[in-house]
């Protein structure tokens, strides 16, 4: 009766438990969402209703649909009267482009260091092992701010800043996973037949440690954005008239009593992209590397 | 042990010598501080005489030199907004500081350690999905936006608290509950998988075997093993205590040596800057030597073996 | 006719700290000292000894995977170059190596048959189309099927990844091939037909090995002329039926009392005092005295060197005649 009800037959119910065993649901909204932001990343020239610097002096502090506003601002305005949603969506651009551009820094920067200090070891593997140690003995934040001050602010410099937070992390596992396996495996086999260092470690160590490399990518990540965000709502980040998520908030403090909303929705943003990022990390991890657990 | 103990304090000046000359040269790479400092119409010869009052018109190494030997004198500069000694500055600031940051690591050790503990001894229970969901909200939430966030429920809604300033206790209780909230969350999730790390050892599954009840099994063996991962996570903790306040200072505008840097940073005041990065490094260093002792004495393995 | 490997005075010595940390002094590990020995085209050298005598090390140094610290090492009547230059991974199509653990030697994100090709492509040999053509045909004559091609690593057994990493080895189509342990890893009832695939491999190819292994009776049954290892020394060589049958070192006697008969009759087994000594610490003299049972004053002072016998091997004892 139930089943006739629910138009599902055994095997089919079977099919779906299966389905959801692999792909969890946390996990499937947290792709969703992170497949929504791409999308509103790639598209905001055309998603965004109104220009994000666009002021409408007539129509300032509107509230969102549901609050007292209309669809012509579906998530209010400013005090300038700047449209809220192609503000956000334009921000969510930046922000991402910025976590996204950093951690690939971070990545590559890392591992490349994790394989130069595994293949000379000695002398280079000890000056890079000083330099993580370094990296570890003072917080990012502060160097950040400090660098920030003195160098200026341009978009380049404060990526490649954000891509210098977390290199470390990668060094090492590179580093510690490249010993390994040049000391008793696959690596000095291959070495041993006679190939370059660059086929060793480019076709050989690289897809092995891949795994771990991503997992660690699925931190980097939220931590890049939590890290540009904070910098940005300082006024330290990204620079007006450019916009980040960050930005927004630290803009929208100063109308917290008077228009929420104007905070209230990047800061969801941000929340909702970490958190869909560390779902989608944890669950790579225990499909990719158990090891990591 | 002594040499051993030796051996970690010379590390930490190291350390500490490492940062303060990493600060003064990308500091002073980065550009002429007169021109920084001084507004673009300048007159010439006053932008020189600015160079000379500061000794910026010497080599970067002569510079070099004389900041360490008066860092060493625990001279560290003047700031060059309005000319006091950067330490004072820095100093002066500092009870601010530790009246939100200490009763904040106070509260995260008080509910994370214990809702850690309680969710790995309940595992897969309401509490324990709770307390996990909880610590993941924890760490994805910036400290901004959870500041943000309780001051619009609790001094614009209810108007209970104020929202900023640093007249009295009450206007310590929001930034106290935004930093300890975060750290919280943070030490819950790791205490939760020591403990179930240590709850899946062999030897836990011998001592409830041998018939110890769980309770003794939990406080004899389980909870003094997973004591030692625990503190290292603290003590990283208490090396991160200012810069977590950096952000959480600014929301509140409590005048604390978060605050200080991020306006020092936006005033460029350079001997501001290099002094807090140095007592940031030092900070740090010194709790991860404290971690290094505390460790000899929670495990007993480092007794004997001194790394 | 020019042997295919020449081993003269191999030697690889290790600079380490003894004693604790605050009096450590430097000392000299000698892991290989003063090893030498031919092998002709088509033939088997075993080398036997307990695990640290430096067999292994011996096996690296012959390859070039490790610098030499003493002696010279001839490939054809050249001397081997340093290892990573142009020359040595040119070389690497005469001398090939098999592992002892197959499955830490693959890599086990790359099916089996890439992982055959592989050299080709690393010493560009062929065309793509060429390079399959010739990992079948290797894959055939390892006794896999052309279904294994695709697989990946952890899809198959023991012997037949051992059997993909001889296939990787030959397929450059080597004049010698290093085996360490080729066999100790696999199960019991999968070494008698993986040493067998080596000897027919053998006279098929006119493939030389070095066979480096401390299973003595399978050592005797592919070599044509077996040494003895103990600390870094060789102490006895020569013919297997001769060395087996009537050992002439002590040592060698201990370690043939040590193969395990069906029949224990007449039979007495030696069982030797104490482990080998630390490298460091090697003894004077000739470094078995101390566990030798039939040790006289002389062995202790002076070093005993490999001299030949009457029935053609050599042993360094002092009391072998």
């Amino acid at each position: 009766m139930s089943t006739a009800v629910t138009g599902a037959n055994p095997i089919q119910r079977a099919r779906r438990a299966r389905f959801l065993e692999a792909w969890p649901l946390l996990t499937l909204v947290a792709l969703a969402w992170i497949a929504l932001m791409l999308v509103i990343a790639i598209g905001a020239d055309w998603l965004a209703p109104y220009h994000f610097s666009a002021l409408d002096l007539r129509a300032r502090l509107l509230p969102p649909v549901g609050f007292g506003g209309t669809w012509r601002h579906a998530l209010g305005t400013d005090e300038l009267g700047r449209d809220v949603l192609s503000r956000l969506i334009v921000s969510i651009r930046l922000s991402l482009l910025i976590a996204f551009f950093g951690t690939l820094i971070a990545a590559t920067l890392g591992t490349a260091m994790g394989f130069v200090a595994a293949h000379f070891r000695g002398k280079t593997e000890w000056l890079i092992l000083m330099m993580i140690d370094f990296q570890a003995s003072v917080p990012f934040l502060i160097v950040a701010l400090a660098v920030l001050a003195f160098f200026g602010n341009s978009l380049v410099l404060f990526v490649v800043l954000m891509g210098l937070n977390s290199w470390e992390r990668y060094a090492r596992i590179a580093r510690g996973l490249t010993i390994s396996a040049n000391e008793q495996g696959y690596a000095s086999a291959i070495r041993q037949l006679g190939a370059s260092s660059l086929r060793v470690y480019g076709i050989h160590v690289l897809p092995n440690i891949a795994s771990t490399l991503i997992v660690s990518m699925t931190i980097t990540f939220p931590e890049t954005i939590l890290l540009e965000s904070g910098l940005s709502f300082l006024g330290l980040g990204v620079q007006p008239p450019l916009s980040s998520l960050g930005n927004m908030v630290g803009y929208g403090r100063e109308y917290l009593t008077r228009a929420s909303w104007i905070l209230l929705f990047p800061s969801a943003v941000i929340i909702l992209t970490t958190l869909s990022i560390s779902i989608i990390g944890d669950w790579l991890r225990d499909r990719l590397d158990p090891t990591l657990r | 042990m002594m040499r051993y103990l030796a051996g970690r304090l010379l590390r930490a000046l190291l350390t500490i010598f490492l940062v303060v000359t990493f600060a003064f040269f990308v500091l002073r790479l980065s550009g002429d501080p007169a021109l920084l400092i001084m507004s673009v119409d300048a007159p010439p010869e006053s932008v020189e005489a600015f160079r000379i009052s500061w000794g910026l018109d010497r080599p970067v190494w002569v510079q070099y030199l004389r900041y360490i030997v008066h860092a060493l004198t625990g001279d560290l500069g003047n700031s060059m907004r309005d000319g006091r000694p950067a330490l004072q500055l820095v100093l002066e600031r500092v009870p601010a500081t530790l009246a939100i940051t200490i009763p904040a690591f106070l509260l995260k050790i008080a509910i994370g350690v214990p809702a850690g503990i309680y969710a790995a001894l309940h595992r897969n229970s309401l509490a324990d999905r709770m307390t996990m969901l909880f610590s993941v909200a924890g760490f994805t939430m910036p400290s901004f936006v959870l500041a943000l966030l309780l001051v619009l429920v609790f001094s614009v809604q209810l108007g209970w608290l104020p929202s900023s300033g640093s007249e009295g206790m009450a206007n310590a209780i929001l930034p106290i509950v935004t930093l300890g909230a975060a750290g919280a969350a943070i030490l819950a999730r790791f205490t939760r998988s020591a403990m179930l790390e240590v709850l899946g050892q062999p030897y836990i599954r011998a001592a409830s075997a041998k018939g110890l009840t769980w309770r003794r099994v939990v406080t004899e063996h389980a909870l003094p093993n997973a004591a030692i991962p625990t503190t290292t996570i603290i003590g990283f903790m208490v090396g991160t205590l200012i810069a977590g306040a950096v952000v959480v200072e600014s929301v509140f505008a409590w005048p604390g040596i978060g605050r200080l840097l991020v306006i020092s940073v936006a005033n460029r005041d350079l001997a501001v800057v290099q002094t807090i990065l140095l007592f940031v490094a030092a900070t740090m260093v010194t709790a991860n030597i404290i971690v290094d002792l505390v460790y000899g004495w929670i495990d007993p393995r480092m007794r004997t073996s001194p790394r | 006719m020019t042997a295919l490997l020449e081993a003269e005075g191999l030697a690889r010595h290790y600079q380490v700290r003894k004693g604790s940390r605050l009096f450590s002094r430097p000392a000299t590990l000698r892991a290989v000292d003063g090893v030498s020995f031919t092998l002709q085209p088509g033939r088997t050298l075993g080398l036997v000894g307990e695990s640290g005598c430096g067999k292994t090390t011996t096996a690296k140094l012959v390859l070039g995977l490790l610098p030499l610290s003493a002696g010279e090492i001839r490939l054809q009547g050249e001397t081997l170059p340093k290892a990573g230059s142009t020359r040595w991974r040119e070389l690497r199509r005469t001398m090939q190596m098999v592992y002892q653990d197959p499955l830490a030697a693959l890599d086990r994100r790359i099916a089996v048959g890439r992982q055959v090709m592989e050299p080709l492509a690393i010493h560009t040999i062929g065309t793509p189309a060429e390079r399959r053509d010739k990992a079948l045909a290797i894959l055939e004559s390892v006794g896999l099927q052309a279904h294994h091609f695709a697989r990946y690593p952890h899809e198959l057994s023991g012997g037949q990844r051992q059997r993909i990493v001889l296939a990787r080895a030959l397929i450059l189509s080597p004049r010698l091939l290093v085996c360490d342990e080729p066999i100790s890893a696999l199960d019991v009832s999968i070494q008698a037909q993986v040493v067998n695939l080596l000897l027919a491999l053998q006279a098929k190819m006119g493939l030389a090995y070095l066979f480096i292994s401390h299973d003595l009776r399978m050592v005797r049954q592919v070599s044509h002329e077996v040494a003895v290892m103990y600390l870094g020394r060789i102490v006895e060589q020569g013919d297997p039926d001769r060395l087996f049958a009537a050992p002439a070192h002590p040592y060698t006697r201990a370690l043939v009392s040590a193969i395990p008969v069906a029949t224990r009759k007449g039979r007495q087994r030696l069982i030797l005092k104490g482990d080998p000594p630390n490298p460091i610490d090697v003894p004077s003299g000739c470094a078995f005295h101390e566990r030798c049972p039939i040790a006289v004053a002389r062995c202790r002072a002076e070093t005993p060197l490999l001299r030949p016998m009457a029935d053609g091997r050599h042993v360094a004892c002092h009391l072998a005649a």
